[in-house]
């Protein structure tokens, strides 16, 4: 029961992603058309670039929660977060002092101007010399809580309060209740099935922490990422990096005399194959966590540009046939979506556990 | 006369696709000839198609 209850709630959620744009697009639509005939829209752009500047912007991290513009009254509807910058000591201010990127921020004597989501130093007019699309200006440390870091908290403050809901229930009675009831199946399911065959039962203990909060990080924040909140906290480089920064530390630290053999003097081999196996694998150390940081990104960046240029041919098709056609497919690829939210959690905890599995092999000697 | 960096990264993709086509069919051949093993075959079918994609993406980020 509850498990069909969340199945229907998340089902919801997808589906009200292409409704959702729908909406905020026709008036957008309705605007444009009154204006001239043909399909341009404000700042001088097509509507093909528009819909391209469109998709590059919900793949950057921004300043600000921004829910969406009313293009009628021109008003942003979203609230502020706190940018912290790092030039003469510590300057902290609201992100609304930049007005979405509008006017020039004033802190303490500093003016700061956004640029395409970065935060450049500039003067009171807030002039920024601009070569080729390049910025040549002073760009102070940016360590603001953006729209991402405030998103990775909100989800971590949500696994906490859902997992030690669920381990207090357990004080109770063996028997599963509220929050427990859904997740003590996927608990399960990621000991038994990712954790014991890979890493063995001698050991698997000691790093079911690690995976449970990977598998169920990414799960949530994938599933996040398809709402119309707009979250897309893996579709940055920075997230999943510092993800498999965490996975080859652990592998390095745990690794055993037999890991650093099979790496520097691989046994059962001849010695000169052993001088040559062993840079080979050296580099293999560094490419398993970059090959795992790649597939998370690639994987979730490619299935938002999917999704945002088939919403996006609504505008070029510019009838009803091609609002139809992209509403459909944009609801399909909402569904793969959705699995593949699953399985990139999945492969990740699982290759993880066969990196942790290779560092504390115990190899049988014949 | 260069080559365009796209063409090389449209050939991996080929590869990509024939690598990962080749695993899920072998992969349903097995799970055919003995259903009861479908978890194990999957899981390493998962895993492997993993590793291949993983080039392909480096390949299109390359260029």
């Amino acid at each position: 029961m509850q498990f069909t209850r969340t199945l229907f709630f998340l089902a919801v959620l997808v589906l009200s992603q292409p409704v959702f744009l729908n909406a905020s697009s026709h008036a957008e639509l309705a605007s444009d058309s009154t204006e001239s005939a043909q399909v341009v829209s404000h700042e001088g752009m097509s509507m093909k670039e528009e819909i391209k500047a469109h998709i590059s912007h919900h793949l950057q991290d921004v300043h600000d929660f921004h829910l969406y513009t009313d293009t009628e009254t021109n008003t942003h509807v979203g609230f502020p977060l706190p940018i912290i910058l790092i030039d003469d000591g510590i300057q902290i201010f609201s992100s609304s002092k930049f007005h979405h990127g509008e006017s020039v921020a004033e802190n303490n004597g500093n003016y700061y101007k956004l640029y395409h989501g970065k935060i450049y130093k500039t003067d009171a007019a807030g002039t920024l010399e601009v070569h080729d699309g390049h910025v040549h200006g002073e760009k102070p440390l940016d360590f603001s809580i953006t729209k991402n870091v405030f998103s990775i908290m909100a989800f971590a403050l949500m696994l906490i309060l859902l997992f030690t809901g669920a381990a207090r229930s357990y004080k109770k009675s063996l028997v599963p209740s509220g929050s427990a009831k859904f997740l003590e199946p996927l608990i399960i399911f990621v000991r038994d099935e990712i954790a014991i065959p890979n890493i063995g039962e001698k050991h698997y203990k000691r790093f079911m922490s690690y995976l449970l909060t990977v598998f169920f990080f990414i799960w949530l924040v994938n599933l996040f990422g398809l709402t119309p909140l707009g979250i897309n906290v893996t579709n940055s480089i920075s997230v999943t990096f510092a993800l498999a920064i965490m996975t080859f530390v652990i592998t390095q630290f745990n690794g055993k005399s037999e890991y650093w053999k099979h790496i520097f003097w691989m046994p059962g081999v001849p010695v000169p194959m052993k001088i040559l196996l062993a840079p080979i694998e050296l580099l293999g150390v560094f490419i398993k966590p970059f090959a795992l940081l790649i597939r998370l990104y690639a994987n979730i960046t490619a299935g938002h540009i999917v999704l945002m240029s088939l919403i996006g041919l609504m505008f070029i098709f510019h009838s009803w046939i091609g609002s139809t056609l992209s509403f459909g497919l944009s609801v399909f690829i909402s569904l793969i979506e959705l699995l593949v939210a699953a399985l990139q959690a999945y492969i990740f905890t699982m290759l993880t556990a066969l990196y942790f599995g290779s560092a504390v092999a115990e190899h049988e000697h014949h | 006369m260069e080559i365009p960096a796209i063409v090389g990264a449209g050939l991996v993709v080929i590869g990509v696709g024939m690598g990962i086509g080749r695993i899920g069919g072998s992969a349903m051949e097995a799970i055919g000839r003995q259903p009861e093993a479908t978890n194990k075959i999957q899981t390493a079918m998962l895993i492997a198609a993993a590793l291949i994609e993983g080039i392909g993406f480096a390949a299109l980020f390359a260029v």
